[in-house]
């Protein structure tokens, strides 16, 4: 650290080349360890190897099979439509809401929740029905959006105007 | 953070030159682990910097509303309420509850379980942007590098475990591995730890990349390992795929928030528990959290031969609803609040002011703290204790009516408790017995 730098042993560089890090990260990483740890050993005092697979399953649940699902799900509609439809976004937003929906509340939707009715004394029935409501809602309102698009567009081209309708997705390269 | 001064500064032992990033053998680059695999363009730093502040504030909240949430159990004041018995240090931040304002855990409650249903698309869409770095090559570039990535796994599994728990809890599917209090408090903790350590690490350069300019694109020069080297051809800018995501925020918003109120704004909650529907009419027809059937309380228990037993210094007293109805009798209107986020409007409770009965108990003035045991054979709260400023606010009662009427059997007669600003679980239903000072 003094003027003879050169000759001293500097211990931020042997901070680098040892731990790849600043110290900042150092310390920080050794407080969430600390805390994490504290708190671990009493979520896993239970049942320690259910909780464990909850709480690295859930992580590698949605790493590797949810999200590599809707990608892919996205990626089947992308393609099947071909590389300048429009029409991409008129589909995976209706399915994105309506699936994210599901994804939250299937133990309602499916009736699988068996205490919902006898702890609340509400009927789950309604739950099914609400979403395919909330998703023909949707997907209604989708098509609504893209009929209005496509008439101005063409009525746009009939007066020599750039269409409004397609500039946001029509590929651009 | 800090790449292209680790790649210029060191050369770390664990570096192998066939593992820079895209240019290994040809088979790599179709592989997650080549840049060249995701090709989506809306995903980049600038994208995903948006997403995390929004998750910073909006998962501090949660975080501090379910600390409150804790905290407004009473958990330091007797074992039954303290589900976390082990917490030690993680409750030093504990406090008496207070009992006003009196829609405190309506509020404060609503906002943990409401924000964190509307929360959901935000973290999967920070998820989903970041997704490239869980498979990148080599594994980890340093100590400290491995270091961060495990502290990564506890921040994402964290994330996941606590919104799977909390969204199961509210739909009463109790699959998880053991009881929810502790699951969901602990796992809070772990993920908190985490959490902490990855703003200090991420949010400087959040903060940079957005003082940066524009959402779309990234500036020459800018290193942004999250865009695409070979973007496919846009289908959605990043404002339209922010607009999506923002989109079913406020669709959850809509279809969840109206389960904080009774009459027309529940039934626009459509799609959550405890929303859409009353489960009657009348005076008594509003929310229930467990029915007189659910926790096997029979009519049997709770007709002539009921009786409430007062203990305390004047001894035992045993009181027949009629006796209770010849007390004065005092109101109150105040919300059910369950820790599952829904909550009722004000009802109009009328009964006997548990101060009243503290003194008939041989406490005149100032009042301790009581134990309230309930006649239900099933269920974690069967009792509990409230402190002694629960038991001396005047709006705390001892209710034998609700709304004009007699309470029903599922709303707890013969007799319940409602306090101001009380967790629902608090609020006992069919009370048996009353013992002051006992704790």
């Amino acid at each position: 650290m003094s003027g003879k730098a050169g000759n001293r042993v500097n211990p931020r560089a042997v901070l680098r080349r040892w731990y790849g890090e600043g110290p900042l990260h150092l310390l920080l990483l050794a407080a969430t360890f600390a805390l994490a740890g504290w708190a671990g050993v009493r979520l896993l005092a239970g049942d320690t190897f259910a909780v464990a697979v909850w709480f690295i399953g859930s992580a590698l649940l949605h790493d590797l099979v949810l999200l590599p699902l809707y990608a892919s799900a996205d990626l089947v509609v992308r393609r099947s439509l071909g590389p300048r439809s429009g029409l991409v976004n008129h589909i995976r937003v209706p399915a994105f809401l309506s699936g994210l929906l599901l994804l939250m509340w299937f133990p309602l939707i499916t009736r699988h929740a068996v205490r919902y009715e006898p702890y609340s004394g509400l009927s789950p029935d309604v739950f099914l029905g609400n979403w395919l409501l909330i998703t023909a809602v949707l997907c209604a309102g989708s098509a609504l959006v893209l009929v209005v698009r496509t008439v101005r567009s063409r009525r746009g081209e009939g007066r020599g105007v750039q269409p409004t309708a397609v500039r946001g997705d029509r590929p651009r390269r | 953070m800090g790449d292209k001064r680790l790649d210029r500064a060191i050369s770390f032992p664990f570096r192998r030159p066939g593992w820079s990033a895209g240019r290994g053998p040809a088979f790599l680059e179709r592989l997650p682990s080549s840049p060249g695999f995701w090709r989506s363009p809306v995903r980049g730093v600038r994208f995903t910097a948006v997403l995390g502040l929004v998750l910073l504030a909006g998962l501090t909240l949660l975080f501090v509303t379910g600390l409150l949430s804790y905290a407004a159990y009473n958990p330091d004041l007797a074992p039954v309420n303290d589900k976390t018995p082990g917490k030690g240090l993680l409750g030093f931040y504990l406090f008496a509850w207070p009992t006003g304002p009196h829609w405190l855990y309506r509020l404060t409650q609503g906002l943990h379980v409401t924000v964190g249903i509307a929360l959901v698309p935000v973290l999967l869409a920070k998820l989903w942007s970041v997704i490239p770095k869980l498979f990148t090559l080599p594994p980890a570039r340093s100590v400290g590098h491995a270091l961060e990535r495990v502290s990564l796994l506890l921040l994402v599994g964290g994330a996941l475990f606590e919104f799977i728990t909390g969204l199961l809890n509210i739909q009463l599917e109790y699959v998880f591995p053991g009881s929810f209090y502790p699951l969901h408090f602990y796992g809070a903790w772990v993920f908190f730890a985490a959490f902490l350590a990855h703003t200090g690490l991420k949010l400087p350069r959040a903060v940079r990349v957005l003082r940066g300019g524009r959402l779309e694109g990234s500036a020459p020069g800018e290193a942004d390992e999250l865009a695409s080297p070979a973007p496919a051809v846009p289908t959605v800018s990043r404002r339209g795929a922010l607009a999506m995501v923002g989109g079913g925020s406020l669709l959850l918003l809509i279809t969840s928030a109206g389960r904080s109120f009774d009459g027309p704004l529940r039934q626009m909650a459509l799609l959550t528990p405890h929303g859409a529907a009353e489960p009657g009419s009348g005076p008594n027809g509003f929310q229930i959290n467990k029915t007189a059937a659910a926790v096997g309380v029979t009519a049997a228990d709770t007709g002539k031969g009921w009786r409430l037993t007062v203990g305390g210094p004047a001894g035992e007293i045993r009181l027949s609803r009629e006796q209770l109805l010849a007390m004065d009798q005092y109101s109150a209107a105040l919300p059910i609040a369950c820790v599952e986020g829904w909550a009722t409007s004000d009802q109009w409770w009328r009964g006997v002011r548990l101060s009243d009965l503290a003194a008939l108990a041989g406490y005149r003035d100032r009042p301790p703290a009581v134990l309230v045991e309930s006649v239900q054979r099933r269920g974690a709260f069967r009792e509990v204790a409230l402190r002694d400023n629960q038991v001396r606010d005047p709006r705390s009662l001892l209710a034998l009516q609700v709304n004009g009427e007699e309470l029903s059997l599922d709303h707890g007669f013969p007799a319940r408790i409602i306090v101001p600003a009380a967790p629902g679980v608090l609020n006992t239903k069919w009370v048996s017995r009353l013992t002051f000072g006992a704790l």
